[in-house]
């Protein structure tokens, strides 16, 4: 893990000779110190308002707390699981829509995915919470979190399946349209299958984004994680504390999922090009997958 | 419609807090994520590791907890700065980890031939970044860093959740006075299409302006 890390971009610099070397160790023992500095500066911060005193930590060894935060991390899964099934559904018929050939279908489609790509879910969501009320539409409040969530990640999903679909050989669907198949069956038997597959690691980059977005729970005071540390912290004072813990919550769950993510996207890049790693390629590296951040 | 002509100065300086938000965290995570990034390629173990796990956390904690420790828990250790500047910091760090993670993918999309036959020819580390990686980098990152904008953009609005009186804030403080949400939330929606359509074209023309004919 750690070596291949290190040679991802060592191909960039010559193996380095003594002088070199020096170099190198000098440069890691002044980094070494910046950081040891700038991470003592923050306890020394932190130490001096009594944040690090012992018992404003002890509290997170007991489960009752981790019971609470933890029906909050299960509020925070569902919620997920939800967008994520829905929005994922939504996203193929959207993109489904915008590669059709009925031309008020594609339009229709595309419009929605441009738009929702650009709003902050922030907007839906006070929609949802303070405008749609007044037109008598007032939804249980997983539903005010979950259907803002899922417009905007439709969208989302919908772009990252267009581009699989896309980046499939056009014989593929000609070899199915010549098989005597209709498009929709060719769309569901041989494009989708293997469009989806191509695009699995970006769709749990996506699920990532997601995840994350279920913290606006907070606002619609929906029962997840963030809001949860949130009313935890207004009962025991200790703010820092709890939103530290929060944060490393989410950072265990979305970094396992990041983890599987990147091993996907190793794996699909290696049957790609079998001689990445061990043989230094002749020519040309595997094309890496420039994907769109999207934060 | 009158809602809106009604409130307009609200709206405006909304707006503006937006458009300062939106700019000043756009140039500090621009600076900061070629910073994370010079350290992610850089020889030096110790800053690779320090950029990449930076880069981990970043990508992996939502930006509202981050936007709330900072608002709500930092001042019991001391740390306090005016809101609006806090949430401008806070979009900033998170913001340089997309950043890095664009720059880090122009980089790799340089054929390592390139850089093989440049140090083939005795360029030093210095000449091969300057002359043959970051020239071609450079313009493969132009459309993944206007997304990272885009993405900026919508972020700005969690500012609201902890007090900051930008767009999204100040059109659900009008809606709350008015109570004509399909307009007055309509006109903001089309505000941020606009602003992601300004950056979205200015990415593509640039793209156009600096891509290489061959």
């Amino acid at each position: 893990m750690r070596a291949r890390r290190v040679s991802e971009t060592a191909y960039l610099y010559d193996e380095p000779g003594p002088r070199a070397r020096r170099r190198i160790r000098i440069a890691s023992a002044v980094s070494v110190l910046v950081l040891a500095g700038l991470l003592a500066l923050a306890l020394v911060q932190f130490g001096s308002r009594g944040q690090l005193d012992a018992d404003r930590w002890t509290p997170f060894l007991s489960w009752p707390i981790w019971e609470y935060l933890l029906v909050g991390l299960r509020g925070t899964l569902l919620a997920a699981a939800v967008v994520a099934v829905l929005g994922g559904v939504l996203g193929v018929l959207l993109a489904l829509g915008r590669l059709s050939p009925v031309r008020p279908l594609r339009v229709l489609c595309t419009g929605f995915i441009e738009v929702f790509r650009t709003l902050p879910v922030l907007l839906l969501i006070y929609l949802m919470l303070f405008g749609l009320p007044a037109y008598g539409i007032n939804l249980p409040v997983l539903w005010k979190l979950v259907v803002p969530l899922t417009i905007a990640n439709a969208a989302a999903f919908a772009e990252i399946v267009r581009a699989g679909v896309l980046s499939l050989p056009r014989g593929q669907s000609e070899a199915g349209a010549s098989l005597g198949m209709r498009r929709l069956q060719v769309m569901r038997a041989v494009v989708l299958p293997q469009a989806l597959r191509a695009v699995t690691p970006s769709l749990v980059v996506q699920l990532v984004s997601l995840l994350k977005d279920t913290s606006l729970g907070y606002v619609v005071a929906y029962t997840e994680l963030l809001y949860r540390a949130q009313v935890l912290s207004s009962y025991n004072r200790l703010l820092i504390q709890t939103f530290l813990v929060v944060t490393l919550v989410y950072l265990v769950v979305n970094g396992a999922l990041s983890a599987l993510a990147s091993r996907m996207r190793r794996r699909t890049t290696r049957t790609a090009a079998p001689v990445a790693a061990a043989v230094p390629p002749q020519q040309g590296a595997p094309a890496p997958t420039v994907e769109a951040p999207r934060g | 419609m009158s809602a809106l002509i009604d409130s307009w100065p609200a709206l405006l300086a909304g707006l503006g807090t937006t458009v300062l938000v939106l700019v000043t965290s756009a140039v500090g995570a621009l600076v900061l994520g070629v910073l994370v990034t010079v350290a992610r390629v850089s020889p030096v173990p110790v800053l690779r590791a320090a950029a990449f796990g930076y880069v981990q956390v970043l990508v992996n904690v939502p930006l509202l907890a981050l936007l709330l420790l900072a608002v709500f828990a930092l001042p019991d250790a001391g740390l306090i700065a005016p809101l609006t500047v806090t949430a401008i910091i806070v979009l900033t760090v998170y913001e340089a980890a997309y950043v890095a993670e664009a720059l880090r993918s122009g980089i790799n999309t340089v054929p390592r031939g390139q850089v093989e036959a440049s140090r083939a020819l005795g360029f030093t580390l210095a000449q091969t970044l300057r002359l043959v990686v970051v020239p071609q980098a450079a313009r493969a990152v132009v459309q993944p860093l206007g997304n990272v904008l885009i993405a900026l953009l919508m972020n700005t609005a969690l500012a609201a959740t902890v007090g900051v009186v930008e767009l999204t804030s100040a059109v659900n403080k009008v809606n709350l006075v008015q109570a004509q949400p399909i307009p007055i939330f309509g006109a903001a929606g089309l505000v941020y299409m606009a602003l992601a359509l300004v950056i979205g074209l200015g990415a593509g023309r640039i793209e156009k302006k600096v891509a290489i004919r061959r």
